[in-house]
């Protein structure tokens, strides 16, 4: 664990620099007791792949105390984080998936890059589960990871100027959703029907950082009927 | 919803039309404090560009310190009143007239039905507030009513005002005309060269001695690519030994005002609306104190960055906050 300064009232704690189930553990453990800890004195935090962002409340606690508090608890919680490893605990979310070019524009292009076939890019998506290892970018963006080696990919050199909602995407070893239509640069394969932000709902989002998700293959007809939209690709 | 205070000469009471926007001017927008609390689901804080104007708009009225307002950004906001009630302007150098006759700005006005308020054009400071007594009364999304138009949250359904759009505002049936103002010795000063003191951190040991050097002794510059997500400044290249590492970093939180510099070595200040998460190193964050020197000016200003301590900042904000708190507000009448 290693603590800097990120600004006047934040302090930003490191857990380790690789994409590993085990050290995102560490990052909710340590959250979720320092949450407890600190209470309202947390205005607020990101919890990323291998760090934990805390902003506190800078007329109430001082970096010291926070220091403090951030080393009392978290010397214990290193142990229980380590045995609760990520998969053991975690419920897995299923999320449908219409792959296809329609759905997909980019199916192709890994397909040329990887040598596999399309009907083997969508069983390897599929066949692994992912872990949420960070939300952000965009209001229910979740980063999830890792993909297969074989369909890796790189972001497209020129980003899409749109990218319509539920758009299934990867990036380097990454993969995600978009919630709602915005630029992208990300692989396209398909699309998700499910809501992955709604205001309106409770919860706002099907994931949180820490879950398990798994993509399940549906056909058009399915997608239809989970009031699938295919949106504009720009 | 925002709520009122309550003060024993004010009574307020149900929610009416307060205002309706005749031109919605270049960027206009209301906003409370910010919402907070929420990055755990990817949004981002909106709220005001300089805190300070913002704070004295409500203050003058006495109303809640987290009231919404409107945050008109370099000007040409027109609206009409439909009540007889009181407002505040702070901020921004635009002129600013009722009823097409010009008045003071960083002082309160009695307007009355039918009134026409409305702001020019900024010459340098740009953010203008307009706060209403019992602020605008829209419905909080996520705990605040701050528009974000990114995320389509908060103000009128996530969006910029438009021309035509009703601003629901408390009925005020105060009968106290006395007006306020902040001695102009109280209200900040945006011109000149600005100097932003930086607490350095994040990855600021990836960045060499010759490099933070550069960084805290050079002129830089706000370039015309600045909004409320950022402010892309140019300047001398500055580098960070994560740019030519394979695989980069891993994205991280990103705090109020942070520095991010990219692989072409030109750094942004990370401001309101910014993503909350994001893998460019960082060599540290501005002091929030110094944000409003910064988005109140326009492209072209010339930007010069002075390290303090994470303590001496912590030091600064509480001796401000004292200081703003025995401000005393002027009596007019």
């Amino acid at each position: 664990m290693r603590i800097e300064v990120a600004g006047e009232n934040s302090l930003i704690i490191y857990f380790g620099e690789t994409t590993a189930p085990e050290i995102s553990a560490q990052v909710q453990q340590a959250s979720k007791t320092l949450t407890a800890a600190l209470g309202d004195l947390i205005i607020d935090q990101v919890t990323s792949y291998a760090s934990l962002l805390l902003i506190f409340d800078p007329l109430a606690i001082d970096q010291f105390k926070v220091r403090k508090i951030i080393h009392e608890c978290l010397n214990n919680d290193n142990a229980v984080a380590s045995e609760n490893t990520a998969s053991s605990t975690q419920p897995i979310v299923e999320l449908p998936v219409y792959y296809s070019e329609e759905s997909g524009p980019e199916l192709n292009l890994i397909s040329q890059n990887s040598g596999l076939s399309i009907d083997e890019i969508i069983e390897i998506h599929q066949s692994l589960s992912y872990r949420v290892y960070a939300i952000g970018f965009a209001p229910g963006f979740a980063f999830l990871g890792q993909v297969d080696e074989r369909i890796a990919s790189p972001r497209l050199s020129t980003p899409r100027l749109k990218v319509p909602r539920g758009a299934v995407g990867i990036a380097d070893r990454q993969t995600a959703i978009y919630p709602d239509v915005s630029p992208g640069g990300w692989n396209l394969i398909g699309l998700c029907p499910t809501r992955m932000f709604d205001p309106g709902s409770t919860p706002h989002m099907p994931v949180t950082v820490g879950d398990e998700v798994r993509f399940k293959s549906i056909s058009k007809d399915e997608f239809d009927a989970l009031g699938g939209v295919i949106g504009d690709y720009q | 919803m925002s709520t009122s205070s309550n003060n024993e000469h004010t009574k307020v009471n149900s929610v009416t039309s307060g205002f309706t926007v005749i031109q919605p001017g270049i960027l206009t927008l209301l906003q409370d404090a910010g919402r907070f609390g929420k990055h755990n689901i990817g949004l981002t804080n909106g709220g005001p560009l300089d805190k300070l104007s913002f704070d004295w708009a409500n203050r003058l009225l006495d109303n809640d310190p987290n009231a919404c307002v409107i945050e008109a950004s370099i000007g040409g906001l027109a609206l009409e009143s439909q009540i007889n009630t009181q407002i505040a302007i702070t901020g921004g150098d635009a002129e600013f007239t009722i009823n097409q006759k010009p008045v003071a700005s960083w002082q309160t006005h009695s307007v009355k039905v039918g009134d026409k308020i409305a702001f020019g054009f900024a010459k340098n400071a740009t953010r203008h507030y307009l706060a209403v007594k019992g602020g605008f009364q829209v419905e909080a999304m996520f705990g605040s009513c701050a528009t974000v138009v990114r995320e389509k949250l908060g103000g009128l359904n996530g969006s910029a005002l438009k021309a035509g759009d009703a601003l629901p505002c408390l009925v005020n049936t105060n009968q106290n005309t006395a007006q306020y103002k902040v001695s102009v010795s109280d209200q900040p000063n945006y011109s000149g060269d600005i100097t932003l003191r930086v607490v350095l951190g994040y990855q600021q040991n990836t960045f060499s001695h010759v490099d933070k050097a550069r960084f805290l002794n050079s002129n830089f510059v706000i370039s015309d690519k600045c909004d409320r997500m950022g402010f892309r400044l140019t300047g001398p290249e500055i580098k960070s030994e994560l740019h030519t590492k394979s695989g980069g970093m891993l994205s991280e939180g990103i705090c109020y005002g942070a520095i991010q510099v990219p692989a072409d070595g030109q750094p942004i200040v990370l401001l309101n609306d910014r993503q909350t998460i994001g893998g460019y190193p960082k060599i540290g964050s501005v002091f929030s104190l110094d944000i409003p020197k910064l988005t109140q000016r326009l492209p072209g200003a010339n930007i010069y960055f002075e390290a303090i301590t994470i303590d001496e900042a912590q030091r600064q904000l509480h001796l401000a906050h004292y200081r703003y708190q025995k401000t005393q507000i002027l009596s007019i009448k």
